[in-house]
């Protein structure tokens, strides 16, 4: 736990690090593909001063000055499944960035959206010292929260504190310097699969990069992909990935619960792969091309040339109607919003004030699948492109970029978290300092 | 027939591209390649070049002898001396004394050191030396003038207006129409002797020559052993007073030795014996310490 603590906070100072030589890089690690961004940060006031929109949601202090994406290879459900094989669809994407940037980046930022996350809610409180609550009081607060047993083997990925309350006010951001006798928070800690985070940090380490933060990519496309008013009122974010899908809710601006559906857009290629009993790489772009959740009338006219290099006449000149296509992708995107609403049903959705669920991935340009995801998810469905950002090329501004544009914003205004705290005076180990003391003694 | 799809490889970069490329993206790197290396890649050539003292002492030696031949094209020699302004005498003298050895090159001439040794002969004032077109080593000399001849214990010197030794003289006849001053320092007041000439006016044609006394005040020295003591401070209007009483009174008409005008305010006379004697008869007085000149 306090090795974790400890790495985290590594972590934070590698991105301060990273801050003040101005150029950081972005790695959404995906499934089906793997998206470099290289930011500049320029400081708050350049940009600002020119920029007659103002400062928007706090992105204008920094630029994307290199974007690359490559195909993703040995990343199965969002983890690594082949370690060499991603490593090399890493460097693709790292250099064909810092060749757009023209600048070396060594920091980088990840996210991913496998190694099974899991939400654990904390609560923790303690008494006030003094009159008025503290840096110090915040943190033990938040170290007075009994974590739950999540097992061996897992690692806290977030710990944001979502809110505190102050004797009987509750619902306070930042409880410091506000008078009260009796400090509580609520936590809420998401944990991930230790191995499989190794294995990545392993895997960005061996391309000779520092990891300047992890995020979970269902976090940070809510982030890019959810409106102040939805973060504030209470949302869910479904993030279709190509081995995952993602869902986090937010309320009052912190994400409260995430999770993850270990299927995706890949489901649907192998799908149409083995109904059709076509390569995947066709079915691929069969589905991108042709693909659809609602069939019409029309669709049953429509032929696709789906084709086949086997030699063989009958089998190369195969074709089917659109409608059947719909009917081979439709079950499997119906699976996966149905195991995205137990999850939603699980974890409390319908009681949020505003149940506003929004799309977003890859897999949410499917034409028509606002109209599935209502009938199953509820009404309010919408599809959610990702804050624009600056410099950002606009063949990466869709959907399915919503998690890297997300990453940016966390790099550049992450949320406090339960490492940004001090860590409480009376846990800070005595000994360190004697150590200390004892160090000096010896060398001079 | 063709496959429908090609699948082209991801051009992934091998770990070394990989490296090479964020190498090459390092700006202390970049710098170090485009100044740095090229110095020192300039710098080991040199090094390496002149670390053999041979190459060293070769390289030398083809410099030298480059400069050399440059020195000695044909535009750069000399091959004649010429001097003008410059009595036979001086020139061949001069000539004797540089003793050049012709053709040499310009370069090699020192020209203010010779222009320095030329000033260094006495009957020389001032030269211009200078190299003209054509390989002449042109001299041009202003000679003194001489302006008195000075009698000194070791012989006759004469000297020029600003009392410099120009020449020796074997014989006072051979500058004949130059006054003649004597004494020891005479050389160093010679502007004041020139002004007494000037002023002497009518006594001129009387006026052997000018005596330094003591290397402070002047005497002058006119026939039938007459002299003219002067003051050490404006001898020259003492010498008008002197003339106006001649002219006044002819006093030099009279048998005198001696006008003593080292007082101006009391302006003495010396009588010769004879007329000391005479007059100490015409006063009826003893003629005690006639013989007191």
């Amino acid at each position: 736990m306090t090795d974790l603590y400890q790495s985290q906070r590594a972590m934070r100072n590698m991105r301060r690090a990273a801050m003040q030589r101005g150029v950081i890089a972005i790695l959404d690690i995906g499934t089906f593909k793997i998206a470099c961004l290289v930011l500049r940060f320029d400081g708050p006031g350049r940009l600002g001063a020119q920029d007659s929109v103002g400062p928007m949601a706090g992105q204008s202090s920094f630029r994307v000055i290199g974007a690359a994406t490559t195909r993703s290879r040995g990343v199965r459900f969002g983890e690594i499944d082949s370690m060499a094989e991603t490593e090399r669809a890493l460097r693709t994407a790292v250099q064909a960035a810092q060749k757009m940037a023209n600048v070396r980046v060594d920091h980088v930022i990840a996210c991913f959206s496998g190694a099974a996350p899991r939400s654990y809610g904390l609560v923790g409180d303690a008494e006030v010292e003094g009159r008025v609550v503290s840096e110090q009081d915040v943190a033990r607060a938040l170290a007075a929260c009994d974590v739950p047993d999540f097992g061996a083997g897992r690692e806290v990925l977030h710990a944001h504190p979502v809110n505190f309350a102050l004797d009987h006010r509750s619902g306070l951001s930042d409880p410091r310097g506000q008078v009260g006798h009796r400090l509580a928070c609520d936590m809420h800690l998401l944990t991930v699969d230790a191995a499989a985070v190794q294995t990545l940090l392993h895997c960005i380490n061996r391309c000779d990069l520092e990891v300047a933060g992890l995020a979970s990519s269902a976090y940070v496309a809510g982030i890019a992909s959810l409106v102040e008013d939805e973060q504030e009122l209470g949302a869910a974010c479904i993030d279709m990935g190509g081995g995952a899908t993602g869902l986090s809710i937010f309320i009052k601006k912190h994400m409260i619960y995430a999770d993850t559906v270990r299927m995706g857009g890949d489901h649907i290629t192998s799908d149409i792969s083995k109904g059709l009993q076509v390569p995947t790489a066709v079915a691929e772009r069969i589905k991108t091309r042709h693909g659809g959740v609602q069939a019409t009338g029309m669709d049953d006219r429509e032929m696709i040339e789906i084709g086949g290099d086997s030699g063989d006449w009958d089998k190369d000149r195969r074709s089917v109607s659109r409608a059947e296509l719909i009917g081979i992708m439709r079950p499997r995107v119906e699976e996966i919003l149905e195991e995205v609403r137990a999850r939603l049903d699980a974890a409390g959705f319908d009681s949020l004030p505003s149940q506003q669920i929004v799309l977003t991935g890859g897999g949410s340009q499917i034409p028509g699948i606002d109209d599935v995801a209502s009938r199953i998810l509820g009404h309010r469905v919408r599809l959610g492109q990702p804050l624009r950002v600056q410099g950002l090329p606009q063949a990466a501004t869709g959907a399915a970029f919503s998690s890297a544009v997300g990453l940016c914003l966390f790099a550049a205004h992450p949320q406090d978290e339960w490492w940004d705290f001090d860590i409480p005076a009376d846990r800070y180990p005595a000994r360190s300092l004697k150590r200390a003391v004892k160090w000096f003694k010896d060398n001079w | 027939m063709q496959p429908m799809t090609t699948f082209r490889r991801d051009p992934a970069p091998s770990r070394i591209a990989y490296r090479m490329q964020r190498l090459w993206l390092t700006p202390l790197f970049r710098v170090f390649l485009r100044h740095g290396l090229p110095l020192l890649v300039v710098i080991l050539f040199f090094a390496v070049y002149l670390g053999s003292a041979e190459r060293r002492a070769h390289l030398v030696t083809s410099f030298d002898t480059l400069r050399t031949q440059i020195e000695h094209r044909p535009e750069f020699m000399v091959s004649m001396l010429s001097i003008q302004g410059a009595t036979p005498d001086l020139a061949d003298a001069v000539r004797g004394m540089l003793n050049i050895p012709f053709p040499t090159s310009s370069f090699d001439l020192d020209l203010k050191a010779i222009r320095a040794q030329i000033e260094g002969l006495d009957a020389v004032a001032s030269a211009d030396i200078r190299v003209v077109p054509g390989g002449v080593l042109q001299v041009t000399i202003t000679e003194r003038q001489g302006a008195f001849v000075w009698r000194t214990r070791d012989g006759l010197v004469l000297v020029d207006d600003t009392g410099h030794r120009v020449a020796g003289l074997l014989t006072r006849d051979a500058r004949a129409d130059l006054p003649l001053i004597a004494g020891e320092g005479a050389d160093k007041a010679v502007p004041e002797a020139i002004s007494l000439l000037q002023a002497a006016g009518p006594l001129a044609p009387r006026i052997r020559g000018l005596v330094r006394m003591g290397e402070r005040r002047w005497d002058v020295v006119l026939d039938r052993d007459q002299r003219i003591l002067l003051p050490e401070t404006d001898p020259v209007a003492a010498l008008e007073q002197v003339i106006e009483l001649d002219q006044a009174e002819h006093l030099f008409a009279h048998d005198i030795t001696a006008v003593d005008m080292r007082l101006p305010d009391r302006p003495t006379i010396r009588l010769s014996s004879d007329a000391y004697a005479a007059r100490q008869k015409a006063l009826g007085l003893a003629p005690t310490g006639a013989a007191k000149p």
